[in-house]
């Protein structure tokens, strides 16, 4: 499936959402042509492999003891995975209610940035902005910005949009169901299913040596911070790398202009 | 019930954050500094929690069939598989060394 590979690349790390972004809302008269058809053939692609992934997510929760109930809430209100992940994992580790949300929500923060992009390129109406805004992720932003016009674009988003969130509800049902069916669900690896998660996610995002040091510095912190501190809280102290090596960048670079003037 | 709070604060923070993208006029969160960090702290979340529900159980380091898994779905990743062959990857082969008695 080579289109998933290039719309992931696309949305995940930013930049090159901003990239594009930058090239400002495309005008039908100048793109290509695009049918229909391979719009919509883009987005059940994505759509579908992605969706069936909730069937993972509500087995893990299972196995963190969550309640049906609850799994199904998350799939249904909270709607972006590595968030629903991230919260069940911190649940399971003990955490405390409100650094196990902090590091969901500090997750989510991208789709923020994602929504920036396509309220620009989809230009929806204001009175359904509210009811996109629950669709607005890491896979619906990457196949609505992969398109040549709005109409695909917006085509893009709602197919997307669409067969994630009923195929990611099912499947997390089906899941929180199965688990108790399945038995142990970690001699069936499905503990590991959270970490790939993360990990397919992440890939995309190490392309230059910044991103490199700023997940290898996250890395030490989180797992070095996890035997001293509470639950959760190692990951929003690890999510200090980010600003951090900012901070370092900067002053290198300040460093080096005063260095040229010399 | 502390479960149902965490519920309940992420799905609004996070349905927050997801509209406010949507409504926000473009240009406050356009400074490149803000870009760069909002490209960079999903980057370091990710690496970290990557790492420990790799590498814990409860407070503790650990090294079981996760990592071996873990590793498949790098490889995976490597090998440009979809999404959920990157997923599978991981599942099996933990599940493998775990019934190998890994």
């Amino acid at each position: 499936m080579p289109e998933q590979t290039t719309s992931a690349e696309i949305s995940i790390g930013g930049e090159p959402c901003a990239a594009v972004g930058r090239a400002g809302p495309r005008t039908t008269a100048d793109a290509p042509v695009k049918a229909d058809s391979a719009v919509v053939r883009d987005a059940l692609g994505v759509g579908v492999a992605v969706g069936l992934s909730g069937f993972a997510f509500g087995v893990t929760a299972a196995g963190a003891g969550l309640d049906v109930m609850q799994i199904c809430a998350l799939s249904l209100l909270v709607f972006t995975g590595a968030s629903q992940f991230a919260l069940v994992g911190a649940l399971a580790a003990g955490g405390n209610p409100f650094p196990a949300a902090a590091g969901a929500f500090f997750l989510g923060t991208r789709n923020a940035f994602y929504g920036l992009r396509l309220s620009q390129l989809l230009a929806v109406r204001r009175a359904l902005r509210p009811l996109a805004a629950h669709w607005v992720i890491d896979e619906t932003t990457a196949v609505a910005l992969a398109q040549p016009t709005r109409r695909a674009a917006r085509i893009g988003f709602t197919v997307t949009g669409l067969t994630l969130y009923v195929l990611w509800n099912l499947t997390t049902l089906l899941g929180a169901l199965g688990a108790e069916a399945i038995g142990d669900t970690n001699a069936w690896g499905l503990d590991a299913a959270g970490p790939a998660v993360f990990l397919a996610l992440l890939a995309p995002m190490l392309r230059t040596t910044t991103e490199r040091v700023v997940a290898g510095i996250a890395v030490v912190l989180g797992l070095g911070l996890l035997p001293v501190l509470p639950a959760g809280v190692p990951v929003l102290v690890a999510a200090v790398a980010a600003p951090a090596v900012l901070w370092w960048q900067g002053r290198m670079t300040a460093t080096g202009r005063k260095g040229a003037e010399r | 019930m502390n479960v149902w709070i965490a519920i309940g604060v992420t799905a609004a923070a996070c349905y927050l954050v997801k509209l406010a993208g949507l409504l926000v006029p473009a240009g406050v969160l356009e400074r490149p500094l803000v870009q760069r960090l909002a490209a960079l702290l999903p980057v370091a979340l990710l690496a970290a929690l990557t790492a420990q529900q790799t590498f814990s159980a409860g407070d503790a380091l650990v090294l079981d069939a996760r990592a071996a898994g873990l590793a498949a779905a790098a490889i995976a990743l490597v090998l440009r598989a979809p999404f959920l062959v990157v997923v599978a990857a991981a599942v099996a082969v933990t599940a493998g060394v775990r019934a190998l008695g890994g």
